[in-house]
């Protein structure tokens, strides 16, 4: 009996440290950033003095903020977009049975061993835009122009595409009350497509694996009796297959989700904040702040603002698979 | 002749359109090697932006040999800092690991989400402590007077073991992830008839658990090694000595020069991509197992 709570002991004292170490780099360092965007340091010597609220109000107020916002949601809605319907894609014809299934699936996959700067060096080169002046191609727009399509200017295009302030939905929006909805602030930036091809490049072949091992789950009989009642291969995956990947779609919005919303590396090595910030997203400005401009407390509310919507994805997340694996 | 061909297409046709589908989604998972390939093997007159698909003339490895000697210290930093940050941490993982599946204690199951929320943070939120903390360790440091030779093990602000530090503290909820969910299969009788054969907690690790835990260490060390080597933000912000900084800071500056080269900078990219790409290679298997403990339980 004495050796089992010596040992018991022992056990605490091992953890003890990782326990510590969170306690101070994580939450410690998360609430130390916190009074540090309530405070007046502004400049490289640190000033802690108490400042309120002032650096989130002018935050929010500040334009480049807002349009960083407008980025983040649109990169997030396409990202995810596109990674769900390719690597969904990609996992489902992987499933048919066919030959050389492994090769294909070390291929999709290999991206996710590559840092971002990789990528992001890579694909800076290969949707560098041609001279718009001379209509000299460059890049994939070689490529693109042999079915078709014209120059494309990639993350160097600073187009906002917005709903139109006199067109019909725009007076109509207007008169409703939602005319702020035809401002850029709530527009599509296109350079922002670059930033979403290069991360659905490397992030997608981490989908399709998710969603094949999620097929593979799925016992065979199951279909196997969906088919003998008559049902259509369409219907088989309408009704059995796709609310079975449910639960991976789930983790798929999570993981993505969350590396968009603090997307940083890609975005540094690619185009930086483009034109009008057509690129820039919190991660990047709040760097940008803090360790070029020495705005530290602004800095500091960039932080805890990343911080906050992260949370609310990943914290709900957390909860729920804790409890689910308590009740197994 | 064109009947059986119909009939031909009529039985294979769904076979033929998934392999062209996956040829064409394999176009655009390799168009950016091809490119990284084929312009790292280009002199630098030929190396611009008209000429991007086109093959070299006169395939050389001169950019290889200049992006090398320009990244080559960062490569042995990159090494230094990889390496025993991902031996360390995959320890830590483990033995955490094994405390919180073998031995939990009241409140274990509560602190395990607390500690695994610390993977998922935006590190941008501990970053300014984290400089301000690692300079107070260099300061302290010198308050210590430390020698000289033994300044390079001291985990500050601006050295290779402070990025280790923070490497090794920041994986400590992936690899604990890892190690309790590998060590929660292990049949609790083993422990048990372990523990009334007479073995104490530390006898328990080594005579049962750590014999059959290297699967779990390759999939934590190979996931570390990538995720350290990989890592940008803290790299970035924690090396202001040009003399330290790991491959990926020495690439975003290499590509940010002045002066495009661009076959120096895709032979760079390559060579910097290189050590990744060789594990995925090799040991694949434990790299995609790794990727999906990353989502949690899917």
């Amino acid at each position: 009996m004495r050796r089992v709570s010596w040992d018991r002991l022992i056990s605490i004292l091992l953890i003890l440290p990782s326990i510590l170490a969170i306690a101070v780099f994580v939450y410690g360092f998360i609430a130390w950033s916190g009074w540090v965007s309530l405070s007046n340091w502004d400049g490289l010597p640190p000033d802690l003095s108490w400042a309120g609220f002032v650096n989130y109000v002018r935050l929010f107020a500040n334009p480049r903020f807002q349009i960083d916002i407008r980025n983040t949601v649109v990169f997030t809605a396409f990202f995810l977009g596109a990674c769900i319907v390719l690597g969904m894609g990609l996992a489902i014809l992987l499933d048919q049975g066919i030959r050389g299934e492994n090769f294909f699936r070390s291929l999709f996959l290999f991206p996710m061993a590559i840092s971002f700067i990789v990528t992001g060096v890579t694909w800076r080169w290969l949707l560098a835009p041609g001279d718009p002046a001379t209509g000299r191609l460059t890049g994939i727009n070689v490529l693109l122009n042999t079915v078709g399509l014209s120059l494309f200017q990639w993350y160097t295009d600073p187009t906002v595409v917005h709903i139109p302030p006199d067109g019909a939905v725009g007076q109509f929006l207007h008169q409703v009350g939602l005319g702020f909805l035809t401002t850029p602030n709530f527009g599509i930036p296109l350079a922002m497509f670059s930033i979403v091809i290069a991360a659905t490049w490397q992030m997608s072949g981490y989908v399709m694996a998710m969603y094949l091992a999620g097929l593979r789950g799925i016992p065979e009989e199951l279909r196997e009796a969906a088919r003998v009642d008559g049902a259509s291969e369409w219907q088989v995956y309408q009704h059995i297959v796709f609310p079975l990947l449910r639960p991976i779609t789930l983790s798929v919005v999570i993981v993505l989700g969350h590396i968009s919303l603090k997307i940083f590396d890609l975005v540094a090595a690619m185009s930086k904040k483009g034109p009008g910030f057509a690129t820039d997203v919190p991660a990047y400005f709040m760097f940008e702040t803090t360790f070029q401009g020495d705005h530290y407390s602004q800095g500091a509310s960039i932080a805890i603002f990343l911080l906050v919507t992260v949370s609310l994805l990943v914290v709900p997340y957390l909860i729920y698979s804790t409890r689910r694996e308590a009740e197994v | 002749m064109k009947g059986a061909w119909r009939q031909w297409l009529l039985r294979h046709g769904g076979r033929l359109g998934i392999y062209l589908a996956l040829i064409a989604a394999s176009a655009f998972y390799l168009l950016p090697v091809y490119v990284l390939v084929v312009t790292s093997l280009k002199p630098y007159a030929e190396a611009n932006l008209a000429g991007m698909w086109h093959l070299p003339s006169a395939p050389s490895l001169e950019s290889f040999l200049r992006a090398f000697e320009q990244l080559r210290p960062h490569f042995r930093n990159s090494f230094y800092l990889t390496i025993p940050a991902t031996l360390l941490s995959s320890l830590l993982g483990s033995i955490n690991g094994y405390v919180l599946s073998k031995w939990r204690f009241r409140g274990s199951e509560v602190l395990f989400p607390i500690m695994l929320f610390g993977m998922f943070i935006p590190y941008q939120s501990v970053l300014i402590p984290l400089v301000q903390v690692l300079q107070k360790v260099n300061a302290a440091a010198e308050v210590l007077r430390i020698p000289s030779a033994l300044r390079g093990l001291v985990p500050g602000y601006g050295s290779i073991a402070g990025l280790a530090f923070v490497h090794i503290v920041y994986g400590i909820p992936i690899t604990t992830l890892i190690f309790r969910n590998y060590y929660a299969t292990v049949p609790n009788e083993l422990v048990e008839a372990a523990k009334i054969d007479g073995a104490n907690i530390f006898k328990v690790y080594r005579w049962v658990l750590f014999p059959i835990s290297m699967p779990a260490f390759a999939v934590v060390m190979i996931w570390q090694f990538t995720s350290i080597w990989n890592e940008f933000l803290f790299a970035l912000v924690l090396t202001q000595n040009p003399a330290i900084r790991p491959v990926t800071v020495a690439l975003y500056n290499l590509a940010g020069s002045y002066i495009v080269e661009w076959n120096v900078q895709m032979a760079g990219a390559l060579l910097a991509a290189l050590p990744t790409l060789l594990v995925y290679i090799f040991l694949g298997r434990f790299f995609m197992r790794g990727l999906l403990a990353g989502a949690l339980k899917g």
